[in-house]
């Protein structure tokens, strides 16, 4: 029971402001490498939305470097987990992740001009914060295998710069 | 000493200080790995070069905030700077400003 608690705990954390989730067993790292993955995924989606809607330089060059690192840390996942012979496994967070952010890009589908690049500047701070939140607290100190946990601190320090970053960006633009 | 010695030994401490002014101009390595430069701190010349070394798989930068300059460092690749002002310098990743170092450049 206890440890449903704390896990619960870790789940509400993972999911601050979004949709709730109950993950009733411990997670292993085919499911931390798919939800890691996912929510790398889900960042880089919402770039491309940024990159086709905005016309701010800066949100522009925000969501170039939001692209281009993603892509990088999925692909060192991806190898890594071919390198263990681990195949990511589809789980209930990482399906709730990918469903809030299907959910994020129709509302900011809706804006444009400065309106859109706020919102998503914002989203990306509450994004990489709730990310980074869930690495910390819930999905490096659950995962077994030492590659894996170096593999998600670096993209943890990786994911705290982004953060920062777009706390900057979102302050700029107001 | 006969002149001609006084000459040689002229000349002698003529080239050796040549040759130290020119030894002089270091080169200071940082590396970056994790995400972080290191040495986050670093001390060197006015005439020194700075050389970033990125043995991280994402790119970074080195850029001062004073926008004296801003060098980009490709994964895996390895990026100069020639420090020409004396004083201390801050610099910051611009991808990931969590990234912080410092460099106390003396005049010569």
């Amino acid at each position: 029971m206890a440890r449903f608690v704390s896990l619960a705990a870790g789940a509400v954390l993972l999911f601050a402001g979004g949709a709730a989730f109950a993950q009733s067993a411990k997670l292993t790292d085919p499911q931390i490498a798919h939800i890691a993955y996912t929510a790398g995924v889900v960042d880089i989606a919402a770039a491309n939305q940024a990159l086709k809607k905005t016309s701010n330089p800066q949100v522009k060059a925000f969501a170039e470097d939001m692209v281009r690192d993603h892509t990088s840390v999925n692909d060192k996942a991806l190898a890594l987990c071919k390198e263990l012979g681990v195949t990511p496994e589809d789980n209930d967070t990482s399906k709730s992740i990918a469903k809030q952010g299907e959910e994020e890009r129709a509302k900011l589908e809706s804006l444009s001009g400065a309106a859109f690049d706020k919102a998503y500047a914002e989203n990306e701070v509450k994004y990489h914060h709730m990310v980074n939140t869930a690495l910390e607290n819930t999905l490096i100190p659950n995962a077994s295998n030492p590659k894996l946990k170096s593999l998600l601190e670096t993209g943890l320090k990786i994911f705290k710069g982004h953060e920062e970053h777009a706390k900057t960006l979102a302050a700029s633009l107001k | 000493m006969t002149c001609r010695d006084a000459m040689f030994a002229a000349l002698a401490c003529g080239s050796i200080a040549a040759f130290a002014s020119v030894a002089d101009a270091a080169i200071v390595r940082v590396t970056i790995s994790n995400i972080a430069y290191a040495p986050a701190k670093i001390a060197a010349h006015v005439g020194d070069t700075v050389e970033w070394d990125n043995k991280d798989f994402v790119v970074h930068t080195a850029t001062a905030r004073n926008g004296a300059w801003d060098v980009n460092l490709p994964a895996g690749k390895s990026g100069r700077v020639l420090l020409k002002k004396a004083g201390k310098i801050g610099y910051y990743c611009r991808f990931h400003p969590n990234m912080k170092g410092e460099i106390d450049v003396s005049a010569k």
